[in-house]
C-alpha cells in the first residue's frame, strides 16, 4: 500500500474541498434560519404577513432545498473530494470540472431557492426544480461523476476504500433518480408536466423521495462515516467485512422501500406490502452499519471524554439507530394509518435530517477544517457549546413533534359513539399550537448551535492566516538576512 | 418463438424468480466474505486505509523542516 511524503495540503487538491465546505455552512445557517422561520410561521401565522414570497407553502422548499442539497450536497461534495483523493492517495482528477461542479452546484440551488419563492416550482416534493435547472444539476452531476471515477482510477492503492463505494452509490443512484423523477414535457421555460399520470406519477415520487432519503441522505453519508469516525479515534473501522455486507444489504433493500410513502392509497396493495417488508428487513443494514461505526471506538471509549467531535460523530450515529428504527416501525401500514399526514413524520424526517446527517456532517467538518488550513480548532469549548445546543435542539425538536404528530393522529381517528367524528380539524390546530412553539425553540437551539460553529470557524481560518503571514515574514526576513 | 418470454410478464412468476435471484446474490456475498479465512484476512486488512496518511513525514529540505514546525495538526492526531 503506497505512501506518499509529499505534505497533504501539495499532494492534494484541498481548495475545491475548502469551497464546498464553507459553501455547506453558509448553506447550513440560510437553510436552517428558514426552517425556523416556517416553524414560527406554523405557531404564528401572522408571520408570512401576507406575502407571498414568504409564505409558508413557498419557504418550505426554500428550507428543504437549502438544507439538504445546499448544506447536505455541499457537505458530500466536500467531504467525498477529501476521502476519494486521501484513501486513494491520488490528486483530484480533471480540477476545472470539479471547479465546474462547485459553480454549477452553487448556483442551481440558489437560483433553485429564488424561483420557490417567485412561485416556480413542479410541485414534487425534494425534487422542486422545474426543467431547466433539473438540465443544469444533471450536468453538473455528469461532471462529479466523471472527476470521481476518474480519481479513482489513477488511485496509488489497489483496494477501492468501502467509504468510496457508498460515494459511488450514492452518485450513480442519485443521477438514475433524478432524471427518471423529473422526466416532464416543458410548455414553457419556467412550467412542465410530469410524464408519468396519477398514481404512476405519485409511486415514481415516492420512490425516488425515498431513495433520496437512502442514497444522498444514508448512503452518502455513511461513506463520511466510514472515514472519519475511523480517522477521527485512530483506529480502524470495527470489521470491514461487516461494512461490505452493510453496502450490499443497505443499496439492494433501500430501492424498493419508496411505496411505503403511499399506504392506505389507490396504490396497488401488494406495492404497498413489498415496501413495508423491505422497510423492515432494511433495519439490519442499517443497525449493521450503525454497530460498526459504533464499535469502531472500541476500547476507546475514554475519547467520548475528551474528544467533542467524536461526541458529534458517535451520536450522529446513535440519532442514525434511532431514526432507522423508528421508520420502519412507521413504514407498518398499522403503524402507518396513525403516524401518516401527522407531525410524527415531520419529526421522524428530522431525528435523521438533524441528529444523523447534519451531526456526522459537523463531526467531519471539525475533524476537516483544521488540516485543511493545517492549523487547530479555534476552541474546543466552543465545540461542546455547539454539541450541546444541537443536541437539546434535536431533543426538543422530536418530542414536541411526537406529541403533536401522535395526538393529532388519535384527535383525527377518534369517534364518538354515533360514528362521527369526535374532533373537528381546527381542534387538532388547536392542540398543536404548543408542541409548535417548542419545535420552533428546538429548531432555534439547533440554528444557535450551528451559528457557534460558523464563529469556530471563522476564528479558526482568520488565525490560520496570521499564522501563515508571520512565518511567511519570518521567511523573507532570513532570506534578507543570508 | 419467444411466448416463453411472457412466463416472465406474470406476477406471480417474476416475484418469486426477483426474490430468488437476489436472495442467492446475497447468500453468495455472505459465502464470498466470510468462507476463507486468507480472504477475511486480506479484506480486513484494507480497513486500515484510511490510517496509511497517518505515518509521520520525514522533511527532506529545510524548507519542508520549516514548514513542519507550521503545522498544528497532525493526522494521526
Amino acid at each position: 500500500m503506497a505512501q506518499s511524503s509529499a505534505l497533504p495540503a501539495e499532494q492534494y487538491n484541498y481548495d475545491i474541498v475548502r469551497k464546498f465546505t464553507i459553501a455547506a455552512m453558509v448553506w447550513a445557517v440560510i437553510g436552517m434560519s428558514v426552517g425556523v422561520y416556517i416553524a414560527c410561521e406554523l405557531a404564528w401565522p401572522f408571520l408570512n404577513f401576507d406575502i407571498p414570497a414568504l409564505t409558508f407553502g413557498r419557504l418550505r422548499p426554500v428550507h428543504t432545498t437549502l438544507v439538504i442539497f445546499g448544506f447536505g450536497g455541499s457537505a458530500l461534495f466536500a467531504t467525498s473530494y477529501y476521502i476519494v483523493q486521501r484513501t486513494s492517495q491520488a490528486r483530484l482528477a480533471f480540477p476545472w470540472v470539479a471547479e465546474f461542479t462547485f459553480w454549477g452546484w452553487t448556483g442551481g440551488v440558489a437560483l433553485g431557492a429564488i424561483t420557490y419563492m417567485l412561485g416556480l416550482s413542479q410541485g414534487k416534493e425534494y425534487a422542486e426544480f422545474e426543467w431547466p435547472l433539473d438540465i443544469a444539476i444533471t450536468l453538473v452531476w455528469v461532471c462529479y461523476f466523471a472527476v470521481y471515477v476518474e480519481t479513482l482510477r489513477r488511485r496509488s492503492q489497489p483496494h477501492i476504500y468501502v467509504a468510496n463505494w457508498f460515494f459511488l452509490a450514492f452518485i450513480v443512484a442519485v443521477a438514475l433518480l433524478h432524471i427518471f423523477n423529473n422526466l416532464a414535457a416543458p410548455v414553457s421555460l419556467t412550467k412542465s408536466y410530469s410524464l408519468f399520470p396519477g398514481v404512476q406519477d405519485a409511486m415514481v415520487q415516492w420512490w425516488y423521495g425515498h431513495n433520496a432519503v437512502g442514497f444522498f441522505l444514508t448512503a452518502a453519508f455513511l461513506g463520511m462515516m466510514y472515514y472519519f469516525v475511523p480517522k477521527q479515534a485512530g483506529r480502524p473501522v470495527y470489521s470491514y467485512r461487516l461494512s461490505i455486507i452493510h453496502f450490499w444489504a443497505l443499496i439492494f433493500l433501500y430501492m424498493w422501500a419508496g411505496g411505503h410513502h403511499l399506504h392506505w392509497t389507490s396504490l396497488p396493495d401488494w406495492v404497498s406490502t413489498l415496501a413495508a417488508t423491505f422497510s423492515i428487513l432494511l433495519l439490519m443494514p442499517s443497525w449493521g452499519g450503525m454497530i460498526n461505526g459504533i464499535m469502531t471506538l472500541s476500547g476507546a471509549w475514554d475519547k467520548l471524554r475528551s474528544d467533542p467531535i467524536m461526541l458529534f460523530l458517535i451520536t450522529s450515529l446513535s440519532f442514525y439507530g434511532m431514526s432507522t428504527f423508528e421508520g420502519p416501525l412507521m413504514s407498518l401500514k398499522s403503524v402507518n394509518a396513525l403516524s401518516h399526514y401527522t407531525d410524527w413524520t415531520i419529526g421522524h424526517v428530522h431525528s435523521g435530517a438533524l441528529g444523523w446527517v447534519a451531526l456526522i456532517s459537523f463531526g467531519s467538518f471539525y475533524h476537516l477544517m483544521p488540516r485543511l488550513y493545517d492549523t487547530r480548532m479555534y476552541s474546543q469549548t466552543l465545540i461542546y457549546v455547539h454539541f450541546w445546543l444541537a443536541t437539546i435542539g434535536i431533543v426538543l425538536y422530536i418530542t414536541s413533534l411526537w406529541v403533536a404528530g401522535i395526538g393529532q393522529g388519535l384527535m383525527l381517528r377518534s369517534f364518538d359513539d354515533y360514528g362521527n367524528l369526535a374532533y373537528t380539524f381546527i381542534e387538532t390546530v388547536e392542540f398543536m399550537h404548543t408542541p409548535y412553539i417548542w419545535r420552533a425553540l428546538g429548531g432555534a437551539f439547533f440554528v444557535s448551535g450551528t451559528l457557534v460553529m460558523v464563529y469556530n470557524m471563522v476564528m479558526t481560518v482568520r488565525a490560520a492566516r496570521h499564522e501563515q503571514a508571520a512565518i511567511e515574514a519570518k521567511l523573507a526576513a532570513k532570506l534578507a538576512k543570508a | 418463438m419467444f411466448d416463453w418470454l411472457m412466463w416472465f410478464t406474470r406476477m406471480d412468476n417474476s416475484k418469486p424468480l426477483a426474490l430468488v435471484l437476489f436472495f442467492g446474490a446475497f447468500c453468495g456475498v455472505l459465502i464470498y466474505v466470510f468462507s476463507s479465512k486468507r480472504r477475511a484476512e486480506r479484506l480486513e486488512s484494507y480497513k486500515y486505509i484510511p490510517l496509511l496518511d497517518d505515518a509521520p513525514r520525514q522533511p527532506d529540505t529545510a524548507s519542508a523542516s520549516d514548514r513542519s514546525q507550521t503545522r498544528k495538526v497532525m493526522d494521526n492526531e
